[in-house]
């Protein structure tokens, strides 16, 4: 039986001085889901993803995985419970292989034995696209592959839960649509996704649900058409102003 | 996940890693036939030459692979000095089987020393280890029982024929070449070693990704510890003398920055071609005074400015040589060669 919700961040905020980065922020996600985060640059998107992974501590409020308030744990240990995390700017072993990258994610994270993570490895970089460069060394990767490594690398973990942040961020259309696709199939096995995105119609044509933040704070959330058509998300984010807009 | 894919076949040895370890371990068995024909002066040098080089593979570990960047390690090669004589002298254990007890007396003091070293980072983390390795020095100082600043002879070889003594010694420093590079090869090979690699490269990425990072770094403090106070317990061995300045003092530190970063830091051959590079300059060079500083602060310079890899990293990124592999190679027909 999957815990509902699997992930619930309750009430959380962060300030850096006198800057507000995360506003009393809360949002849960349950298995199969994939939630959409859109947000101009600077809303706090990869914050919040950083106050899940445990990477930033938050100044109030608490995180909780399967009903367990995981606040407090470092990071690994959350990649352990199943949080498993992709980074906007690219962090590969640069001096490991593409397919040791993989290979700490499924022992270290997935806690797979010798024999189980290489078959993780080999499966996620089928999945991923990455299987033909899986002796390269990640540092020579360009910036498209890099991308894939990290989507590979969260995934090799096991997650329960897999924070995707602009992954599609820089892909061609054709590139973004193997993303929607990969992602479409992580959904199908019961993980919950969370995807920060700006290219949107990568994000419509997978998310189940979608919130928007701005300034630190959630201004809407969803049904991902409804929301990205309301007047407040199109000022916001899209810069349109809200006159423009139709039948409001 | 589940877990459908069919495995790939992985490699890890090369035919050139093979023919290394093949000529290393011939290496060795000539170096160990040394007490039965080669002077002792050579042999000195060996033994020598065997500390350098197993401090300097543990400061790699370190500084290389762990990121910490300690110049302190002479607090760990001093308290394995000081733990020698102090068995050896004071508790009469046979002064030889000290140095592996001179190993475990430094891995003893790192496990609490950590636990104030480790709450500092980078440049901090670098002074407090400085710091450290000075407040031992000043403690040892000030153990008159122990001849305060001026140290003491170990008495306990006394008795020892001189042979039999430069023989153990002499094994004792092969014995522990082979095991600090030896044991620094299958720590990298295992899965602490594709951590602290990973740890490495991205320490936040390798926390996201499910590695303990502070465990993993106290695990190699600790470790490097053990393998530095070994080599400075068979240094004073050798020395036959100990003092805090000699065992606890700063010019150790010039002396690992100039192997490994000279023969290549982040690499277990690096260490090796650094202390030969040093050894050599320093037999041409001695006699030339305070020119053989000088040279030897040119090369350092040159290396790091045109070789920041050092030599042992220019060569292996224009070659595919590796005496010591650690890549997983996949073998597969989906994987490019």
């Amino acid at each position: 039986m999957v815990p509902s919700p699997l992930v619930e961040v309750r009430n959380v905020s962060k300030r850096y001085g006198s800057l507000t980065v995360t506003a009393n922020v809360s949002l849960t996600v349950d298995a199969g889901e994939v939630l959409g985060i859109l947000g101009p640059n600077g809303a706090g998107k990869t914050t919040l993803f950083n106050i899940m992974s445990g990477d930033v501590a938050p100044d109030a409020g608490a995180v909780f995985l399967a009903g367990a308030d995981i606040t407090k744990l470092p990071p690994h240990e959350r990649c352990r419970r199943g949080i498993g995390r992709s980074y906007q700017i690219a962090k590969p072993f640069g001096g490991l292989s593409v397919y040791e990258n993989v290979l700490v994610a499924a022992l270290f994270g997935g806690r797979r034995s010798g024999r189980e993570a290489n078959a993780v490895c080999a499966e996620v970089l089928e999945l991923t696209g990455l299987m033909r460069k899986a002796n390269r060394l990640a540092g020579t990767l360009t910036l498209l592959d890099r991308k894939r490594l990290e989507f590979a690398r969260a995934l090799g973990t096991g997650p329960t839960v897999l924070l995707l942040d602009e992954i599609a961020g820089g892909l061609t259309d054709h590139e973004a649509q193997d993303v929607v696709a990969t992602v479409s199939a992580i959904r199908e096995r019961g993980i919950a996704v969370i995807w920060i995105e700006h290219v949107v119609h990568a994000l419509l044509a997978v998310a189940t649900r979608v919130i928007v933040l701005d300034a630190g704070a959630k201004i809407a959330e969803g049904e991902p058409h409804a929301v990205i058509n309301s007047p407040q998300v199109q000022r916001v984010y899209m810069g349109v102003d809200v006159e423009v807009e139709v039948g409001a | 996940m589940t877990i459908a894919a069919r495995e790939l076949r992985v490699e890890r040895w090369t035919p050139a890693s093979r023919l290394g370890a093949m000529l290393a371990a011939a290496a060795g068995v000539a170096l160990a036939t040394f007490p039965f024909w080669a002077p002792s002066d050579i042999m000195r040098l060996v033994v020598e030459f065997a500390c350098l080089l197993a401090i300097a593979q543990m400061w790699n570990l370190l500084a290389g692979y762990g990121g910490l960047i300690s110049i302190g390690q002479q607090a760990y090669i001093g308290l394995g000095g000081y733990g020698l004589v102090v068995l050896a002298n004071d508790a009469h254990v046979n002064p030889f089987f000290c140095v592996p007890l001179g190993g475990l007396a430094a891995a003893a003091f790192a496990v609490p020393t950590s636990r104030i070293v480790f709450r500092l980072a980078g440049g901090y983390f670098a002074v407090g280890t400085w710091v450290v390795a000075e407040v031992y020095r000043l403690v040892f100082a000030n153990i008159a029982a122990l001849g305060g600043g001026s140290g003491q002879s170990l008495t306990a070889l006394i008795g020892i024929p001189r042979d039999v003594r430069e023989a153990v010694t002499y094994w004792i420093a092969i014995a522990l070449m082979a095991a600090t590079t030896g044991g620094v090869y299958w720590l990298l090979q295992s899965r602490l070693g594709l951590a602290l690699t990973a740890i490495r490269d991205s320490e936040t990425a390798a926390e996201s990704q499910g590695v303990d990072v502070a465990r993993t770094k106290f695990i190699v403090y600790v470790a490097a510890a053990f393998g530095s106070g070994c080599a400075g317990a068979l240094y004073f061995l050798n020395a036959l003398r100990i003092s805090p300045d000699a065992a606890f003092g700063m010019s150790w530190i010039p002396l690992l920055f100039f192997t490994v970063v000279i023969g290549g830091i982040g690499t277990i051959e690096g260490p090796i071609v650094g202390t030969l590079i040093y050894f050599v300059m320093r037999q041409f060079l001695s006699d030339y005074g305070s020119w053989y500083l000088i040279v030897l602060g040119v090369v350092a310079i040159v290396v790091m400015i045109w070789a920041p890899r050092g030599i042992w990293g220019l060569l292996a990124a224009r070659t595919s040589w590796r005496i010591f592999p650690l890549a997983h190679i996949v073998r597969d027909p989906r994987v490019d060669a």
